[in-house]
């Protein structure tokens, strides 16, 4: 520290000595805050941030963390080991220290009864409290992903424990090579989300009901799911398709070859969308990795792939005959009803693909053709309709015109008749 | 004796039948340079009739309730055999006939049609165009449509800044404090039962006057040449009417009504509400007087100039003094220029300019 620092340390200590002394008594209280705020160096640095601390809000004090007395004015009274400080815990004191209160049901109970208090026996089971349990520096522990004195709620959408913070929260460290060639890991993770179909969902449109990397990993109990585990991972949210893959013959084959369920297509962090030209036996297609032409597995890929093929062809075609109703001007709400229903089938049949078996798909393309039909043939009767009201308009209006001209003839036969014999003289003149 | 004869014998011994074949046969009409303008009548009155026979279409499938009417109206025109003609002529015919009627009234204005002993004849008529403005408003409501809800809520509420009896009428025409399934239910009596009841005895009284006092003849026409009713005027009268009726089908055919979408009493109002166009002029207006006007509400002063056009224009025939004694003036003609101008005008600038198209 250089020495106009230490004076002016010395001087900023000299006046908190002032200010503190006469301070009123009410005020004394917050003596822990009002002498680090006045600090110009790191000691202030939690005050800075205090206010939006949760557990400031909450009324639990610094005293309550750290011990001393916030009621004495003398720094040495206040920050006196007699009287329970602690001053500041290491790194490697963090996991125990918040657990004092975060492990305790009872105290918590005071706060939040919703709030879990098995998040330290759950860190201790993932693979940072493991590696922490074994000296290793460099994991993360509490505060790496909660901060330490302005610490937010996780519904708080500027904490970094909320949803759409969590991974860039997690690339902090899983990014950095620095930390994570010490562990042979690799720093592509974050990058790899940010690409899949998961973290365009949650990162670009904000879409929190999707995926991030406590979702698959956990978060206090973070860890590699495995093999076996990653089917159950996927299956939170995509169910149907992990019941039809544990009843389907891949099921027992993934199991003997000791391969993980769902990423052995779909990858695991860059899970792209999933396209049609992944099934079947064409250059992109899955399939064709493992089965070989003349297989069942091979026949069976190129069934599903013509399948699907066969009712998106019918679908366009559908579309196009709606649309081009549409613009006609015509009605086309019960089309474009059956075209939801023949797109809800092309996806149902979609997620059967699943089941790697082609009777159990075949039902969903059928109802799905049978609905596309439906919609072009509405679509067709549609376009007709639009075509005969008009031919109906212009043969309507021949005839009228037929009939105006008949008309004429007769006014012009009449108009020259003579008038009335009898008749009284042009009524039209009165007044 | 062929049957037609016998029938003629049957209702001759009973109905003094000769005096109204005589009447007719000896009935004529003028012909002058503004002779075109007599078939406009007749033209609303074809107009008219179509409303009543594709109104009593509609009635066999329309179902008057906020939870109904939509489906209904969807269900006509989507599955009834030609439904959707028949709404879109509804639509286009009633449009078509205020149209007619407005340049009818306009030309008996201009002509002095309304010079005595015809006075009455223009009060039925005036007052015919009103309830024509009122089937108008009734009808918009009954698709029960977003947009149709809406114009409604707020046209109803224009009545109710009426002082003393606007919150009374306001609240028997929506039946209740906000427009909903009674107001449904009201707007439909009066379109099908009220209205046309009030209609057909205004048009009697006004054809039997024409029958009785003969058309009227304008100011600067001194020639007395004129043609027989039957057939002569009448067949004139029945080509006006299959132009009408092409262009009704045309319209209908390439511009048919639409529907849009449902109405949500619990949604918030769209954008661009906006009533009908025979009432663009009287809403344009109502949006361009300021909120308070020497301490009187804006909207109170437009609703009250507005009731006082129409009482002057059901007055005219009283108030043009000199056509009373048989001179035109140059003052009534200016002024009713003015007034039309003005209704043009205002319709146009809110149809084109001010987003109400």
């Amino acid at each position: 520290m250089s020495g106009t620092a230490r004076w002016g340390q010395g001087a900023a200590i000299l006046l908190l000595g002032i200010a503190v002394l006469q301070a009123p008594k009410a005020a004394a209280e917050e003596s822990c805050v009002e002498c680090h705020r006045a600090f110009e160096s790191d000691v202030s640095a939690p005050t800075q941030v205090m206010d939006h601390d949760i557990h400031r809000q909450r009324g639990v004090s610094c005293a309550d963390c750290h011990g001393g007395d916030p009621t004495a004015s003398d720094q040495a009274a206040a920050m006196d080991p007699a009287k329970g400080f602690i001053g500041r815990p290491s790194r490697r004191e963090i996991p125990q220290f918040c657990a004092r209160c975060h492990a305790d049901p009872s105290y918590m109970r005071k706060y939040n009864p919703n709030l879990p208090t098995d998040q330290f026996a759950k860190y201790l089971t993932s693979q940072h409290g493991k590696k922490f349990q074994q000296g290793d520096a460099d994991v993360a522990v509490c505060t790496s992903c909660h901060e330490v004195h302005g610490v937010r709620s996780k519904k708080d959408p500027l904490s970094p424990v909320y949803v759409t913070n969590i991974p860039g929260t997690c690339a902090t460290c899983h990014s950095d090579s620095s930390v994570m060639d010490r562990h042979g890991l690799p720093v592509t993770q974050h990058w790899e989300y940010a690409q899949s179909v998961h973290g365009q969902a949650l990162l670009m449109k904000g879409d929190r009901g999707a995926p991030h990397c406590a979702s698959c990993h956990g978060s206090h109990e973070a860890a590699k799911p495995g093999v076996v585990a990653i089917g159950n991972v996927c299956a939170q949210c995509h169910s149907l398709t992990r019941d039809l893959f544990a009843k389907s013959p891949h099921k027992a084959a993934h199991e003997a070859l000791g391969l993980p369920e769902c990423e052995v297509c779909h990858g695991n962090h860059l899970i792209r969308p999933p396209t049609d030209a992944m099934l079947g036996t064409g250059p992109d297609a899955v399939c064709a990795t493992c089965h070989q032409p003349g297989s069942a597995g091979y026949a069976t890929a190129q069934q599903m792939r013509e399948a699907i093929d066969g009712l998106k062809q019918e679908l366009g075609s559908a579309e196009t005959t709606v649309k081009q109703a549409a613009e006609l001007g015509m009605e086309t709400g019960e089309a474009e009803y059956a075209l939801n229903e023949a797109s809800a089938k092309l996806t149902q049949a979609r997620t059967y693909v699943h089941a790697f078996s082609f009777p159990a798909m075949e039902p969903m393309v059928k109802e799905g053709r049978a609905e596309a039909r439906t919609a072009q043939g509405q679509g067709v009767q549609a376009i007709h309709e639009y075509h005969f009201r008009r031919h109906g308009l212009w043969i309507t209006l021949v005839i009228l015109l037929a009939l105006i001209g008949g008309l004429l003839l007769l006014i012009r036969e009449h108009d020259q008749q003579p008038p009335h014999p009898s008749g009284p003289p042009p009524s039209g003149g009165a007044p | 004796m062929a049957l037609s004869e016998r029938l003629r014998a049957f209702f001759r011994a009973r109905y003094p039948l000769d005096q109204l074949t005589e009447l007719a046969a000896h009935k004529t009409v003028p012909l002058h340079r503004h002779s075109f303008w007599y078939y406009w009548g007749g033209i609303t009155l074809l107009l008219v009739a179509v409303q009543i026979a594709s109104g009593l279409l509609l009635l066999l499938y329309y179902r008057p309730s906020a939870e109904a009417a939509f489906e209904s109206v969807k269900f006509i025109m989507t599955k009834v055999e030609f439904g959707w003609l028949i709404r879109s002529v509804h639509a286009w015919a009633a449009n078509l006939a205020i149209l007619a009627a407005f340049v009818h009234l306009t030309s008996a204005f201009f002509l002095k049609a309304y010079r005595p002993p015809r006075e009455l004849t223009w009060v039925t008529g005036v007052c015919a165009l009103f309830l024509l403005l009122g089937f108008g408003f009734t009808g918009y409501l009954l698709p029960w449509n977003t947009l149709a809800f809406f114009a409604t809520k707020v046209g109803t509420e224009i009545a109710g800044i009426v002082p003393v009896m606007g919150p009374w009428v306001q609240r028997f025409l929506r039946g209740g404090p906000d427009v909903g399934d009674v107001t449904l239910t009201r707007f439909f009596w009066f379109h099908i039962a009220v209205l046309p009841m009030c209609l057909f005895a205004l048009m009697g009284l006004h054809l039997l006057m024409i029958q009785v006092q003969g058309m009227s003849k304008p100011l600067s026409v001194k020639e007395e040449r004129a043609i027989r009713f039957l057939p002569n005027f009448l067949l004139r009268d029945l080509v006006a009417w299959v132009i009408a009726l092409g262009i009704v089908l045309c319209l209908s055919v390439y511009w048919p009504a639409t529907l849009g979408t449902k109405a949500d009493p619990f949604g918030s109002t769209p954008a661009g509400i906006a009533p009908e166009w025979y009432f663009l002029w009287m809403f344009q207006t109502l949006k361009l007087v300021p909120g308070h006007v020497l301490g009187i509400e804006g909207e109170l002063i437009a609703v009250a100039l507005t009731s006082v056009a129409g009482a002057v224009l059901v007055l005219v025939p009283w108030l043009d003094r000199p056509a009373r004694a048989g001179r035109s003036s140059w003052i009534v003609a200016a002024l009713g220029v003015l007034g039309l101008a003005y209704v043009i005008g205002m319709t146009v600038y809110a149809h084109f300019f001010a987003g109400a198209g």
